[in-house]
């Protein structure tokens, strides 16, 4: 069970409180209808899948319910950071977290 | 008869046992007397009892071979009844007076069994048996699950409600310390006296672990001493707790650790005080594992005769129980260290038959300690073959080649009953592996470490491969300063004066011992106990071309027991590595995964469990409800009324009831699980205009809008009816199982993709009860509450809201209807709800008012062909295919969720899936609900489907079936004849139809 950092709240909170959302920095196109049945289907379906650090969206919803980012490695599950919607993270850790 | 002469193997001082407390028990029906102090399994060693179980392949008579949680025989299930617990290892079951064991497998019996005389079993079990039988044909698994079932059970679940209770509990700490032996007793002082919050948990009945029965002196003193005086040092300190009999059973991710406490298992079976387990849920800065290390046996022909035992177990038999499980031992080492054994051996006055050591000059200080007490040792030898069925009778010893790889000469019978042996050690890396992290192996233990972790914990001790006392101290103590200094605190180091402690000289790497026969020919030289694995075993797994240790893993079953192969599973990938001519290391290891031992489901669920299970929603006017004698449903977490039967009724006819009395007079529906959301803001028109198909720019104060959202993939994922409250604000109604989804989908985008428009949500869903008026008779009844509310027909209409009061209550009742008649849904506080229901029953008495629930309500949008989102749509339809055109707007600006997605060629092709409606010929007939249907009635299987049947009722209204399905093309067919063929046999024909079979021009809606 993660221990999650909510940039809002500021504190420490076990994964119970939290709901996961998918990978973070998917901006939705801002005219769909000139997209390509391709490039509509590239933001609709297609994510990273990522073996590493990963930006992705949770959600404070047993807390304040707000929706933040946090960088997680996929294979040891360590978090570098949580971040608030719509600021940038930091520069990635180098190499594997291992 | 006297204890004494039940218990002929114990001896007549010495133990931990308190021999003034006699407890009576018994094992397989018949009865045996222990000692306070002693576990099921030392009790059955004093009382001679040898066969404790079956083995689950071979059915071969198995006894105890070890003294602790990688036990793979002596399983048993405790007690009878609603409290029974299957899958106990005796060597962990603490003895109470009154106990009650049998063995969980052996048919009839452990003593006499069936199936070993049949001798059918293992020939028909072969390596990658179940494999080799899911992949044959269906009736070879028909015919061996049978068998298997019935001759190798593991254990009895419960049938009934388990009559105890169990606890969990959130805990934090600076330092958890796992194992409360030499080092993890030392790591938990050192941290403690820093000040630090710490958690010491011991799977063992009192702490201690090897000091429990150790000859060293710590700072000059019996280790006994040291040990008591640590113990109640530790006990001072408020900010430590000190958990014996409590299993760290998972290591999950930053630093969260379960531990199962048996509260009371040691006394009884089932407790009607308090828990009988409680579960931690710990949340560490920092933990020490110091879990110890499990003997490796060596593996030689027939090694599984009750009587052939590790080294260590007998041992802590001895000196912990007083009891000594045989009248001649024969030790097999290829170390040291056991050369211990055959010296308590020897002090109990039981004789030594011999000491076989493969290694052919060991010069250790234990070798010389034994060969002056005159114990025999032979050098260079290996037990190759143990004599005996149900107890050892001897072993077959044979000289052995220097690498330990061949036989150099003849092997000669010695008599015994006890075989001791001993391969060398584990340690215990489980819980570090559960963390991820991949063990290594190292050359000079014999063994795997613990590997690296990303996660802030340590492994010390035995359990990282360090084995003298003194080691085990200074190892814990350092890592107890150092994650005390981690948690910010300040620490100095102690240093702890061991002597006494003799010295181990080299061990020998050994595994498998060669046997005169090839290995595929030699008597069973079994690997894992459990699952009856054999060398043999899984060299056929290597021939037939499995290199990759978690294949073969899962061709033999090699550590799938509920022992996960503890005990044998480095001795199969040493032997799996032999066979494949690479080391152990490039072999590497299976993964270890949680639970360590298996964990009760009543630990897990805790108090979660009946009607703490999950928390049930009630409307405001429940009681009332159960007054008039409804049957309720679940929708969610929501408990509604299903329908009101009358004395004498069944389903079919109060429902049949319901819906004409709304057709014909008037019905009221608690709808007040229906989710609200309130929606305020500036910008909460343009919101609701992004996340809706149709427009809402321009709905006006007093108005109400039916709407459909679609998810980014264009499918129907909710509807409802929003209104306009007033100038930026607005009233959002779902349906009652999607309401907490819709309110995360409103914020997701707004905090996500438009943070930028000012608008708010809020869940009003409790706020408010809501009472459904509907049916030709509804205004009058209304009009009998209601003084301050235009209800005339032009000047409130359909699709209208006002605001008014409803039986002196400030009310919001809006022109909405889900049963296509007259209706007027009347929003109040919830406080009122039940006074307001009360009146308007009151009010509506006159007219026939009945109170109906929400199968009629399904009935009745039915007929109307209203879809409710979750059972006319999957997830795969888009408005068009629920034949709603008009509800998606082509003239929106913004390209609302969705909308892009309705362009795609899979949303556009034709011979989608189309919501019709059905009539079946016979106008009797019901279909039932995800009925497939097909084209022709005699269409050869495989059919092409051509769609389901959604929605299905017996319409009393229509005075026949009607039903809603999704069918290819289906909106082109109309009149056409489709077939369903169902379960049982028969196949019915229907009608494609309009989805509305009643009212289609919606007049009496609008009257």
């Amino acid at each position: 069970m993660l221990k999650i950092h909510c940039p809002y709240c500021d504190e420490q909170r076990e994964e119970e409180e939290f709901s996961y959302s998918g990978e973070a920095h998917i901006s939705r196109p801002l005219d769909p209808g000139a997209l390509s049945d391709a490039d509509w289907a590239d933001y609709l379906f297609f994510r990273k899948n990522t073996r590493g650090w990963h930006h992705e969206m949770w959600q404070h919803s047993a807390g304040c319910r707000r929706y933040f980012n946090v960088t997680r490695h996929t294979v040891t599950y360590e978090i570098f950071e949580s971040y608030p919607m719509g600021t940038t993270p930091k520069a990635l850790p180098k190499g594997d977290a291992r | 008869m006297s204890l004494e002469n039940t218990q002929k193997n114990r001896l007549a001082i010495g133990g931990r046992i308190d021999r003034s407390r006699a407890l009576s028990f018994t094992f397989n029906g018949k009865r045996y007397s222990g000692f306070l102090g002693d576990t099921l399994a030392s009790a059955l060693l004093a009382n001679g009892v040898d066969v404790v179980g079956r083995s689950f392949k071979y059915s071969r008579p198995r006894g105890i071979m070890t003294a602790g949680a990688e036990e793979p025989n002596a399983i048993v299930q405790l007690g009878h009844g609603a409290a029974t617990i299957p899958n106990l290892r005796a060597t962990q079951v603490a003895l109470y007076d009154g106990l009650e064991a049998r063995s969980v497998n052996g048919w009839p019996n452990v003593n006499f069994d069936l199936t070993r005389i049949f001798s059918l079993f293992g020939r028909l079990m072969p390596p990658g048996f179940y494999y080799k039988t899911f992949m044959g044909p269906k009736k070879l698994w028909m015919f061996y699950e049978h068998f298997i079932r019935k001759g190798a059970g593991l254990g009895r679940a419960p049938t009934v409600r388990d009559p105890d209770i169990y606890d969990r509990i959130n805990q934090h700490c600076d330092v958890l310390v796992v194992g409360a032996g030499p080092a993890g007793l030392a790591a938990a002082l050192a941290a403690a006296r820093t000040g630090a919050r710490v958690i010491i948990a011991d799977e063992q009945e009192e702490f201690g672990g090897s000091l429990l029965a150790s000859d060293v002196n710590i700072d000059g003193k019996a280790a006994a001493h040291w040990l008591a005086v640590t113990l109640a040092e530790l006990a001072k300190f408020e900010t430590v707790t000190m958990l014996p009999r409590s299993t760290v059973f998972g290591y999950y991710d930053h630093n969260f650790l379960t531990i199962a406490e048996r509260c009371s298992d040691h006394i009884a079976l089932t407790n009607d005080k308090a828990a009988r387990q409680r579960i931690h849920r710990v949340r560490a800065r920092e933990v020490v594992l110091a879990c110890g290390a499990i003997e490796r046996p060596l593996v030689f022909a027939a090694c599984d005769v009750p009587g052939v035992m590790l080294a260590g177990a007998v041992s802590t038999y001895i000196n912990r129980y007083a009891v000594t499980p045989g009248k001649g031992l024969i030790l097999f080492t290829n170390n040291d260290r056991a050369y211990e054994t055959a010296l308590h051996w020897h002090a109990s006055g039981r004789q030594v038959v011999a000491v076989v050591d493969s290694r052919h000059n060991p010069q250790g200080d234990l070798v010389q300690k034994a060969a002056a007490k005159g114990v025999k040792v032979l050098t260079g030898h290996a037990v190759i073959e143990v004599l005996g069925g149900k107890r050892v009778k001897g072993a077959m010893v044979a000289p052995l080649s220097a690498d330990g790889s061949k036989l150099t000469g003849q092997a000669k019978a010695l008599q015994c009953d006890t075989i001791a042996s001993s391969g060398g050690w584990n340690p215990v890396v489980h819980l570090s592996s559960h963390t991820g992290a991949k063990p290594i192996w190292d050359e000079e233990i014999i063994g795997f470490r613990p590997g690296k972790s990303t996660q802030a914990e340590r492994s010390v001790g035995a359990a990282a491969g360090t084995y003298d006392t003194a080691s085990c101290l200074a190892e814990g103590d350092a890592s107890g300063v150092q994650a005390a200094i981690n948690c910010g605190h300040s620490a100095v180091a102690t240093s702890y004066n061991v002597t006494g402690e003799t010295a181990a000289g080299p061990a020998q790497a050994l595994f498998l011992l060669p046997h005169g026969k090839p290995t595929s020919r030699a008597p069973y030289q079994f690997v894992d106990y459990q699952l009856d694995v054999t060398a043999a075993g899984i060299e056929l797994a290597a021939r037939e071309g499995y290199t990759s240790v978690e294949h073969v893993k899962r061709y033999t079953a090699m550590g799938f027991g509920t022992d996960q192969g503890k005990l044998g599973n480095i001795n199969g990938m040493a032997i799996l590595a032999r066979k494949l001519n690479q080391t152990i290391a490039e072999t590497g290891t299976t993964i270890f995964r949680p639970s360590y031992t298996p964990t009760t489901f009543g630990t897990i669920a805790g108090r979660d469990v009946g009607e703490l299970f999950d928390s049930a929603r009630f409307t405001a006017v429940q009681h009332w409800h159960e007054q008039a004698g409804a049957k309720f449903e679940d929708v969610g977490q929501w408990k509604r009324p299903w329908y009101f039967p009358k004395t004498g009724e069944d389903m079919d006819d109060a429902v049949g009831r319901e819906c004409l009395a709304v057709r014909n007079h008037v019905g009221i529906l608690d709808a007040s699980t229906l989710g609200k959301i309130d929606i305020q803001g500036p910008d909460a028109a343009e919101f609701l205009n992004r996340v809706y198909t149709n427009a809402y720019l321009k709905l006006a104060p007093g108005k109400c809008r039916y709407g459909v959202m679609l998810g980014e993939d264009g499918m129907i994922f909710d509807d409802g009816v929003t209104a306009c409250l007033g100038e930026n604000h607005y009233l959002m109604f779902t349906t009652t199982g999607g309401a907490a989804g819709v309110l995360n989908w409103l914020e997701i985008w707004h905090q996500t993709e438009w943070p930028e428009l000012k608008v708010y949500f809020t869940s009003v869903t409790d706020h408010w009860t809501t009472a459904t008026v509907t049916g030709p008779n509804a205004r009058k009844v209304i009009a009998k509450v209601c003084s301050d509310i235009d209800l005339d027909g032009d000047a409130f209409k359909f699709m209208d809201w006002r605001d008014g009061t409803v039986s002196g209550v400030k009310a919001r009742v809006f022109r909405i209807s889900f049963t296509g008649e007259l209706s007027y849904e009347v929003n109040v506080p919830a406080h009122y709800g039940r006074h307001v229901w009360e009146k308007l029953i009151e009010a509506g008495a006159e007219f026939g008012i009945t109170p109906y629930g929400t199968e009629t309500m399904h009935v009745l949008r039915a007929e109307k062909g209203f879809i409710i989102v979750g059972q006319d749509t999957d997830g795969s339809v888009t408005p068009y295919d629920m034949n709603m055109a008009w509800v998606v707007s082509s003239k929106k600006s913004f390209s609302f969720l969705g909308k892009r997605s309705l362009d795609r060629s899979d949303c556009t092709r034709t011979m989608r899936k189309q919501l019709v409606g059905l009539k079946t010929m016979d106008p009797l007939d019901v279909l039932p609900e995800g009925a497939q249907i097909v084209n022709e009635r005699n269409a050869p299987i495989p059919a092409a489907m051509q769609g389901h049947v959604t929605s299905s009722y017996y319409s009393a209204c229509l005075e026949r079936s009607i039903a809603l399905a999704v069918v290819k093309g289906g909106l082109d067919r109309l009149g056409e004849q489709v077939f369903c063929p169902l379960a049982d046999g028969r196949v019915i024909a229907a009608e494609i139809v309009s989805s509305v079979f009643y009212d289609p021009s919606g007049a009496r809606q609008n009257v």
